[in-house]
């Protein structure tokens, strides 16, 4: 008995050790980043053609789930308000709770499983063929020239995917709640007009999507860099980029939420 | 650093952790030759052409490459030496989101200022110099193994570099290709004024092309000498190499308990 808790024990430590070890090499591997940031910047072509693979190619999930999210907002949030006979409200609801929260959260979900996944796999599979090597021994820093873009790409895309998220969920909203369900057209857009604040809630709401952006893609190139160069090692990484991104997306949100909407 | 090597490895052992892959392994490979380095799989004869690259550095001793330090030299100065080192990676190592010219012509962007005109030709000519010229628009997944092979070929000479390097430039080709390679392999060594190290098992091919070979088993050299010196060696584990026997040094089982002992076991459970 005494065996197995020690044995119990030694195991938790090798973990948490290891954890520490790897939450070491991701740091220095950040900071490589930033370091190799302006050979990066001044080829920004490179940065311009990742936002399209990451950026652009998420527009269609990003666009869809946006649209769906705001009209479930709109049924939602009508079938609550007109309880208290405040359904002109709705925009309101609607807009605050895809600027400050859905928005960022779930297109930052969103694009840990979209883009986020791709930029493990490909960075991955660079390695698992060598190409990373071949890359090193043509004097070139795979860092420079392929993780750094793919990282600034990330950060730049995902506050726009976010925007764009919370737009279209507007929109959403506004489909079901005036064109569908008859609120005021008036109403719905002059009292979101009224409430919804510039600093509080817009740019709150961008600097969120930009912490989320910059997590997650740290992430995604991270475990594509460390990836064992194998089949396995390749889709196992993958994993870890959705299921770590996804839970530090939820966990800074919170952290954030905390520190800028606190009191209001 | 004798005048005449631009090579040297000077009492190398190199390990991960606990386990020693190279054991106090000296070799020179003269300016101008192509050299094989061979012997079996896990034997460490990659692990040495990543030393000559610097990818890794020894516990001790120390590799030169034109009279650089290897294992002493900073990062950039590592890769200004890199700038005169080609590399050629077992299956080719093609940067599959761009074409063949592309690959080709991807140092040239990266390290000069040459404009695009005249790097899209000194590409075509190492295209051509590798007889892919019409595969210039092709991409690497619609490449056959022993094109992308000499795609590749054609990529790490895009400088012209000093020294070339081959890691199992042979593995997975047909023989056809193997050929091709082969010849391409001493052809361009003669016409850039190289140096070329090839890492492979593939007695039959690297013996016809080479000028010196090194045998290496279990991080030692045990054998060395010109292809003719290799074929008539007494030495056991190299005669059984470059045959392919069954018997010999090399066991064919793997080390197990006595057969008898395994079967009666089992019977008696």
């Amino acid at each position: 008995m005494m065996l197995g808790a020690s044995e119990l024990l030694r195991r938790l430590g090798a973990h948490v050790t290891g954890m520490v070890w790897r939450l070491g090499f991701a740091t220095r591997f950040f900071l490589l980043i930033l370091k190799q940031s302006g050979p990066s910047f001044r080829r920004f072509h490179l940065t311009v053609r990742e936002m399209y693979f990451s950026g652009v190619q998420s527009l269609i999930i990003i666009i869809v789930s946006g649209l769906f999210v705001g009209m479930v907002l709109g049924l939602q949030g009508y079938d609550t308000l007109v309880r208290y006979g405040s359904s002109e409200a709705l925009g309101v609801l609607v807009a605050l709770s895809l600027v400050r929260e859905l928005g960022p959260v779930v297109a930052g979900l969103l694009f840990a499983s979209r883009a986020g996944s791709a930029i493990t796999a490909e960075i991955g599979l660079m390695k698992a063929t060598e190409q990373l090597d071949a890359m090193e021994m043509m004097a070139v820093d795979p860092i420079a020239r392929v993780v750094a873009p793919r990282f600034w790409a990330g950060v730049i895309s995902m506050p726009l995917l976010a925007a764009l998220f919370s737009a279209m969920g507007v929109f959403g909203g506004y489909l079901v709640g005036v064109r569908m369900i008859g609120v005021d057209e008036g109403s719905f857009w002059s009292q979101m007009s009224a409430a919804v604040d510039f600093v509080d809630d817009v740019l709150n709401g961008v600097i969120k999507s930009f912490v989320f952006g910059m997590a997650i893609t740290w992430i995604a190139v991270f475990e594509g860099y460390d990836a064992p160069p194998t089949a396995e090692g390749v889709s196992g990484a993958t994993t870890r980029t959705v299921v770590t991104a996804s839970l530090w997306v939820l966990a800074l949100d919170f952290v954030l939420t905390a520190l800028m909407f606190r009191g209001n | 650093m004798s005048k005449g090597n631009l090579v040297e490895v000077d009492n190398v052992t190199f390990g991960y952790e606990q386990k020693t892959v190279l054991r106090q392994i000296s070799l020179s490979v003269p300016k101008g030759h192509v050299v094989a380095i061979m012997g079996l799989s896990g034997c460490g004869k990659t692990t040495l052409l990543r030393l000559i690259g610097g990818s890794v550095k020894p516990k001790k001793g120390e590799v030169r490459v034109a009279g650089h330090v290897v294992n002493k030299l900073s990062a950039d100065e590592l890769y200004l030496l890199r700038r005169k080192m080609g590399v050629l990676f077992q299956f080719g190592a093609l940067f599959t989101d761009i074409s063949a010219l592309e690959n080709v012509a991807f140092q040239m962007r990266e390290h000069t200022e040459l404009p695009d005109a005249l790097i899209r030709d000194l590409a075509i000519m190492k295209l051509n110099a590798v007889g892919l010229r019409g595969a210039s628009h092709l991409m690497p997944s619609e490449l056959s193994g022993g094109m992308a092979r000499r795609v590749a070929l054609a990529r790490s000479i895009a400088l012209d570099p000093m020294l070339m390097l081959y890691d199992e430039p042979f593995a997975g080709l047909d023989p056809i290709a193997l050929g091709v390679i082969g010849r391409l392999i001493r052809h361009l060594n003669d016409t850039l004024g190289a140096t070329s190290i090839i890492v492979t098992h593939d007695v039959v091919e690297v013996l016809g092309i080479v000028d010196y070979v090194y045998f290496m088993s279990e991080g030692v050299i045990i054998a060395q000498g010109t292809p003719d010196e290799i074929r008539a060696s007494e030495d056991s584990f190299v005669h059984q190499f470059v045959y392919g026997e069954t018997h010999g040094p090399v066991a064919f089982h793997y080390p197990a308990t006595d057969l008898r002992e395994d079967i009666f076991a089992e019977a008696a459970t």
